[in-house]
């Protein structure tokens, strides 16, 4: 990122007033460089950096119910968190999550979007049905999965399809063994955030250009899998990249549908309804919750610069 | 617009010949594409009829698509119940949203415009001190920012619900490349006619980047309308609930009838759908430009 561009502020037609205004021009440029930008950066400031040093600094505590605490404990929060089998586990629900819900959502949001971008009548339709999920938040959708769709009595939805085919109920987010529970979390964050990247897919469809068609199928190229394999998938890296790396950021956060889907369980607790159980709950433990965040944080960030990293790597290598 | 109606990018370009396997493929898409429809459509069918239907007929364990009779008294009965601060909760979600996607528009594209236009020493840092908020994943900062905003005093009040939120480092890089690239000409054009940066700012580029700022707003709009977390985290007493923190706390305390919950959700669901319908546009737009970024 380049620093901003030398704009003068002075226009070359101010003629004989030019020096003086130039003189004043810079005391005058700092002074409203501060009007713009000094409210934001004091917001940033306050609500951005100091909670980030004042977590740091929480994390080396020993914090239960108080956010100016006395006692020092060195790394002791942090040994706890990563000793902690809760927090690993939620560690591994995390993970499990990962695996399901980047893939599918990948593949699936590419699909629509191939199919939403080659149909010619109806085409704003379309899109629009698939993107109007986004208009839900995740506890609307969570209301709806949880109480209707897979509500585990008979009058849930799925139960009530399965019926027809003499299938007996399911309790959908109580079972533990099989781990039914993963389908309305997997399906929930689906419905919600496909239409979402398929529109960043047809954006990125879109700027593929024609020509490059025009000269595969000259070429021979098979329309299909082969022009999907060699045009339109490599034109699309720039675009799979942000959604690969956004979705699993995005992931990594998840809170919203497991709190209301299956609440504060031990096995489907993701990172951050546990973070928000032990350090807004009933003990409010700071010093941990700090902790274990920071950790959180650090993991994440490793993850999107390696995932930069590999993306990188393999196109300097085309 | 970003995604136009043209056919580029369509795997079959021109000279597609209709063999019989193509016509075959044709079929499987277009069926596709109607089951994906029709599974997305599925949950608001469900909200419109669970909204609409009475206790008995959500419950009956024999399904029918349609109640058996239109209950609108359910919009009266969720206002009216007093265990349910609804209108309340509305409220709030209202002054949440609007209140703060303005706030973090101003902020935003002022601080943008300044870190794009006005020439200042220790410009670079400041930007770099922004990008850096960047890297820290949002959600994990609501521990550390709870701990700022009850030191201020600020749980359970409309203040700590906005203010935190305003100071969004991502929507000042947007603003500031978007402004990198707004025609200098139309600026110069200004100072020649005597405007300083505050003039030209609110006289000549506001004015003209109002498309982008309706991208931006739409989609800041919606954030703010459906964020839980923060809510969750700040709304500890009923009076400063949003609407997403009411319907959450009547999930995981059930205490609430079905048809009243589906009806506070079709509700809820109101102001976006009105956003989708008549704004997509822009939002699309939004989606695009914050999604990719770079």
């Amino acid at each position: 990122m380049s620093a901003p561009a030398k704009t003068s502020a002075v226009p070359a037609t101010a003629g004989e007033r030019r020096g003086s205004r130039r003189r004043k021009g810079i005391a005058g440029n700092a002074l409203w460089f501060w009007i713009f930008v000094g409210p934001f950066v004091i917001g940033l400031l306050i609500f951005s950096y100091l909670p980030i040093i004042w977590s740091l600094v929480l994390s080396f505590f020993e914090a239960y119910n108080t956010a100016t605490p006395s006692k020092f404990v060195g790394l002791h929060n942090y040994v706890d968190m990563l000793t902690d089998h809760n927090f690993l586990s939620s560690l591994g629900t995390f993970t499990i999550f990962a695996v399901f819900i980047v893939p599918l959502t990948f593949v699936l949001a590419l699909a629509l979007a191939l199919l939403v971008n080659q149909v010619k009548i109806a085409r704003a339709f379309f899109r629009s049905v698939f993107f109007l999920p986004t208009a839900c938040s995740y506890v609307v959708a969570s209301l709806i999965w949880k109480l209707s769709i897979f509500n585990g009595v008979r009058f849930g939805l799925a139960n009530t399809v399965l019926g027809w085919f003499g299938i007996e109920n399911i309790a959908w987010l109580s079972t533990v063994d099989p781990p039914w529970y993963w389908i309305p979390l997997v399906t929930v964050r689906l419905w919600l955030q496909l239409g979402f990247y398929m529109i960043l897919f047809i954006a990125g469809l879109q700027r593929i250009s024609p020509t490059l068609y025009e000269a595969a199928y000259v070429d021979g190229a098979k329309p299909g899998w082969q022009v999907f394999r060699y045009i339109t998938l490599p034109q699309l890296r720039a675009t799979s990249v942000a959604v690969l790396i956004l979705n699993l950021i995005a992931a990594y956060q998840a809170f919203d549908e497991f709190y209301n889907l299956v609440g504060n369980v031990n096995y489907a607790r993701p990172p951050l309804v546990y973070l928000y159980g032990i350090s807004l709950g009933s003990i409010q433990d700071l010093g941990h919750g700090s902790a274990g965040a920071l950790i959180l944080a650090v993991i994440i960030m490793l993850v999107t610069l390696l995932q930069n990293r590999i993306f990188g790597f393999g196109k300097a290598g085309d | 617009m970003a995604v136009s109606e043209r056919t580029t990018g369509t795997p079959q370009p021109i000279g597609f010949s209709r063999s019989t396997w193509g016509r075959v493929g044709l079929v499987l898409r277009w069926i596709a594409l109607f089951v994906a429809v029709v599974l997305f459509l599925i949950p608001f069918y469900l909200i419109l009829r669970n909204a609409l239907s009475t206790e008995q007929d959500i419950t009956a364990p024999d399904w029918t698509l349609f109640p058996s009779h239109l209950q609108w008294s359910n919009i009266s009965e969720l206002f009216n119940d007093t265990t349910v601060p609804m209108a309340r909760a509305m409220y709030n979600s209202a002054v949440v949203a609007i209140l703060g996607t303005a706030g973090q528009l101003l902020l935003a594209s002022m601080a943008g415009y300044g870190l794009a236009r006005i020439p200042y020493r220790h410009a670079d840092k400041v930007f770099y001190a922004i990008v850096a908020t960047l890297m820290i994943p949002g959600a994990v900062t609501f521990i550390p920012s709870f701990i700022v905003v009850s030191s201020l005093g600020w749980v359970s009040s409309l203040r700590g619900l906005i203010i935190p939120t305003l100071f969004s480092g991502f929507a000042a890089f947007l603003f500031r490349q978007y402004f990198l690239g707004f025609p200098k000409e139309l600026e110069e054009a200004a100072r020649v006619d005597g405007a300083g940066y505050f003039g030209v700012f609110w006289r000549i580029v506001v004015p003209n980047s109002l498309p982008f700022f309706a991208a931006l707003a739409a989609i800041t709009f919606i954030g703010n309308w459906n964020s839980f977390l923060w809510p969750l985290v700040i709304g500890q007493d009923s009076s400063s609930w949003t609407i997403q923190v009411a319907m959450s706390t009547f999930i995981t305390a059930q205490t609430i009838n079905i048809h009243e919950l589906f009806m506070a959700v079709a509700v809820s669901i109101l102001p976006l759908v009105l956003i989708f319908a008549f704004l997509q546009r822009y939002l699309i737009q939004g989606v695009t430009q914050s999604g990719i970024k770079d």
